[in-house]
């Protein structure tokens, strides 16, 4: 009996997604002598940041329960006003984005809080309606922006790193440690896993789950930002499947979709394994429709494995 | 005193005493039912007051509306002289009331100490939970339960009655002033009870008021100072526990004594139904061997944790065994899974009716034709007259309580779910009937008529094999009882003429195996 605790505890330790992340690592490393170079690293870390942003607050929303699929168009609308409104000063724009992000957040957690209805209805109309005041505001038009500290930020660096894979990585640190440390990070967990036991215990269900939405509808609108800085301009189509690419994400790290498990490591497991797939398979030349076929077919994999594993620790009988 | 005091002068007699609590003319329905109708009820501080009733009688809702889980849509709540009314379980919860769930109400992926301290996990500034508190302050209560399980451990891994003492854990959190136990012991065996009892006197020695509803007796008279009746969702009088007895209470409970089941126990018995030769499953039990035949209870007894649960699961396909095998009617099978099981005439009424029994989003007629829907359909359709008819006939069968098939199985009273579980299980009509536990959580009157149900199925031909944790259950229905230790069948006897301290001895440990002679071997 001591034996198999400890074997499931090593596995334990360390989370299946991390050991994919290292056996894709080791592979693209043979296939390709450009892919273990601090360049191309630094460049998957830029390009995960902003799923990878994303995916923080999702992995809050989902652990407790819910989920959130208006991300990739409060990103799109977050980018624009950021853009946009660069002419009333970087600050200003900056603040309206971050703001319409939260209060867009609020709105879908106001609404699944107090009318019960199911966070996928609530915030699959979110996306949809969202992505269509996207498109009033900009009239169909893509923005440059006019400010040029603005597109430079999105290239510079900190101690030779980009300061957009700083960002993410300082995120993740602290939204690992509010998740496990924090009062709010552990209710969310114990509302996602028995939402009735958390109400019966005194839980202010509604109110953490109206903060989490908040989170994600933040990280939504952050990450529309530094896309936006890369690329010095925002487009009405800006983020589509940006939600779905987060939810992969998240779930490849091990989230449970039914909620109450999950954690930032995984998560953060979840994007790079993507980033790296999507990076590597480029490297490699492979043509960009078999890297979608691939890329479905590996998170039913991971799923799969992922499942297995859970179900023999879960064997485990106490006598 | 003979007669119930019904009118509130003579209740009172000990007016001299001031309750912490009073709980004025609380009404409450529900769609369909009036769960609460104009019912008062106090608590003194230092007391442990009974609440008493027949399943559905309104106990829990009682409660529930007391720990601002329901709204009592009239009424009032005075707390120390003072009337409060609590729109969430928060709030009931900072008044100092405490409710320990009659359906365990836990997070499986949180540990034992997160579920303890659920709702009320130490924090430190700015938000952060302070683990080391969390853990020690674990740590005091579980040694004060004399629980062996650690705060670190998932509660998803624990057995029920692991979980119940989790749970039970929580009235420990803080000094409360109220706690209710609604059911605590419903799935704990005669082993863990003591320690919840010296729990409860030690609270009530520390002024605490304390609300305990069970359908045992004897509990309720070993612990109680006062005992209040609900019957029908309406109060029906309060006594001094001291003076009165069993039948007065049953009476007042059920508007009339309880017949005793007189019904006799099966004596014809055929062949084998069911032989398991040298079963075990690696670890958790050992070298298991008994037959069940055609017409006979056979009741298996022992400790939680002994294994029965898993030699049942393990006869119904829902594990693997690791040597010995499994005949039914004299043919050696290897149970595939639950639905090779209920094929082969297999049916095994869980002991957890929430988490494995029901479908507790369906109403009362699917969830009991669920596992005949073959039966009830034709070309994939079914027939909603034909579902309704055997629905009917068990409800009937049963007196099942509820207002009618379209009520969901998650709003009825727990003795009236476990009903359900049992009347699903029969519409398959198997060969072999497994009962785990068939009566916790139901009320003495409904449990004299599930007992006199299991004879007569066992009469009209069914194997049964009933597994208790309740002495008078395993002696009342079996013609034979297994006792079981730790993974190892310990004694086999005839329990018309064991003595209980025989069996005690047997399930926990002191039996001298050579005694035990099996004796289905020597033609008993
Ligand atoms: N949420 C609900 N919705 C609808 N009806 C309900 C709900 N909760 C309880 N009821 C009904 O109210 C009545 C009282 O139920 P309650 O659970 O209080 O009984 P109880 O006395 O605790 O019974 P038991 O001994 O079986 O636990 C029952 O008829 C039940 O079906
Ligand atoms: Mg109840």
């Amino acid at each position: 009996m001591v034996n198999v605790k400890n074997i499931s505890k090593v596995f334990g330790g360390i989370q299946p997604i991390w050991l994919f992340v290292i056996a894709i690592t080791v592979f693209f490393s043979f296939m390709s002598e450009y892919f273990l170079t601090t360049g191309n690293f630094m460049n998957i870390l830029v390009q995960t940041s902003t799923i990878g942003l994303i995916a923080l607050g999702m992995t809050y929303v989902m652990i407790n329960g819910n989920i959130d699929l208006s991300v990739g168009a409060i990103l799109a609308l977050s980018a624009a006003l950021a853009v946009d409104l660069q002419s009333y000063g970087l600050p200003v724009a900056l603040f309206a984005a971050i703001s319409a992000g939260i209060l867009l957040g609020a709105l879908n957690g106001l609404i699944v809080w107090k009318t019960g209805v199911n966070s996928f209805i609530v915030t699959l109309g979110a996306m949809i309606g969202i992505r269509g005041l996207v498109f009033i505001y900009t009239k169909e038009q893509s923005f440059y922006a006019s400010d040029f500290a603005f597109s430079d930020f999105g290239i510079s660096t900190i101690a030779s790193i980009p300061t957009l894979g700083v960002i993410f990585l300082v995120c993740c640190l602290i939204m690992h440690l509010v998740l496990t440390k924090t009062g709010h990070g552990r209710n969310t967990f114990a509302v996602g896993g028995n939402r009735e036991a958390a109400a019966d215990a005194g839980i202010r269900v509604g109110r953490h789950m109206l903060i989490n939405f908040m989170i994600v509808g933040f990280f939504a609108a952050l990450a529309g930002i530094t896309l936006a800085t890369q690329m010095g301009a925002a487009t009405p189509n800006l983020g589509r499947d940006y939600e779905l690419w987060t939810i992969t994400a998240v779930v490849l790290g091990g989230t449970k979709l039914a909620g109450g498990f999950g954690s930032i490591t995984g998560t953060l497991g979840g994007v790079l394994a993507i980033g790296i797939l999507r990076n590597g398979m480029n490297l490699m030349q492979v043509p960009a429709f078999y890297v979608l076929v691939i890329l479905g077919a590996i998170l039913i994999a991971v799923l799969i494995i992922d499942q297995k594993v859970n179900r023999k620790s879960g064997q485990e009988v106490n006598v | 005193m003979t007669a119930p005091a019904t009118n509130n002068n003579q209740r009172s007699v000990d007016a001299s005493i001031k309750p912490v609590l009073r709980l004025e003319g609380i009404t409450k329905r529900f769609p369909g039912v009036v769960a609460l109708n104009n019912v008062s009820f106090d608590v003194r501080a230092g007391e442990v007051h009974a609440l008493l009733g027949e399943n559905g009688a309104g106990k829990s809702t009682l409660m529930k509306c007391l720990a601002g889980k329901h709204q009592a849509e009239e009424g009032s709540i005075v707390l120390e002289g003072q009337k409060v009314s609590f729109s969430d379980p928060m709030e009931a919860k900072q008044h100092g009331i405490v409710l320990i769930h009659q359906e365990l109400s836990l997070v499986s992926d949180l540990t034992v100490a997160e579920n303890i301290f659920l709702g009320s996990l130490p924090l430190k500034w700015p938000n952060r939970v302070d683990w080391k508190k969390l853990r020690s302050d674990t740590d005091k209560i579980l040694s004060r339960l004399q629980c062996t399980f650690r705060a670190d451990d998932l509660v998803g891994d624990l057995s029920i009655a692991k979980k119940q003492m989790v749970e039970i854990a929580r009235a420990l959190v803080f000094t409360p002033k109220i706690v209710v136990f609604d059911e605590p012991t419903a799935s704990l065996t005669d082993h863990e009870k003591p320690v919840l009892f010296n729990v409860i006197n030690s609270l009530r020695e520390h002024g605490v008021g304390i609300v305990y509803i069970s359908h045992r007796m004897d509990e309720i008279f070993a612990l109680s100072q006062r005992i209040t009746v609900l019957r029908d969702g309406e109060y029906n009088g309060t006594v001094d526990t001291a003076q009165t007895n069993e039948d007065e209470v049953t009476k007042l409970m059920i508007g009339r004594s309880l017949e005793l089941d007189h019904s006799s126990k099966p004596t014809e018995f055929k062949e084998n139904v069911l032989e398991v030769r040298n079963l075990s499953v690696e670890g958790v039990f050992k070298d298991i061997s008994f037959n069940v035949r055609n017409g006979e209870i056979v009741g298996m007894y022992g400790l939680v944790g002994a294994g029965r649960s898993e030699i049942a699961e393990t006869i119904f396909g829902l594990r693997r065994p690791s040597a010995g095998e499994i005949l039914l009617e004299g043919e050696s099978v290897t149970v595939k899974s639950p639905h090779d099981a209920v094929a082969r005439g297999i049916a095994l009424v869980p002991e957890s009716r929430k988490e494995q029994g029901l479908v507790l989003g369906l109403n009362c007629r699917d969830n009991i034709t669920l596992s005949t829907l073959g039966s009830v359909s034709s070309l994939g359709v079914m027939s909603p007259k034909k579902e309704l008819e055997i629905y009917e006939k068990y409800q009937r069968e049963l007196k099942i309580k509820t207002p009618g098939w379209a009520q969901k199985v998650g709003n009825l009273s727990g003795g009236n779910q476990q009903k359900i579980v049992i009347g699903k299980w029969l519409t398959t009509h198997p060969k072999l009937l497994i009962l785990d536990e068939p009566t916790r959580g139901i009320d003495v009157g409904s449990k004299a008529e599930i007992h006199a149900l299991i004879k007569d199925l066992a009469k009209s031909g069914y194997a049964v094999l009933v597994i208790s944790s309740e002495m008078p259950e395993v002696l009342g229905v079996s013609n034979r009882v297994i006792a079981m230790y730790s993974g190892q069948i310990t004694a086999e006897f005839n329990a018309d003429t064991v003595t209980e301290d025989e069996l005690v001895q047997a399930i926990t440990g002191q039996h001298k195996p050579a005694s035990g002679t099996p004796l289905h071997a020597a033609g008993v």
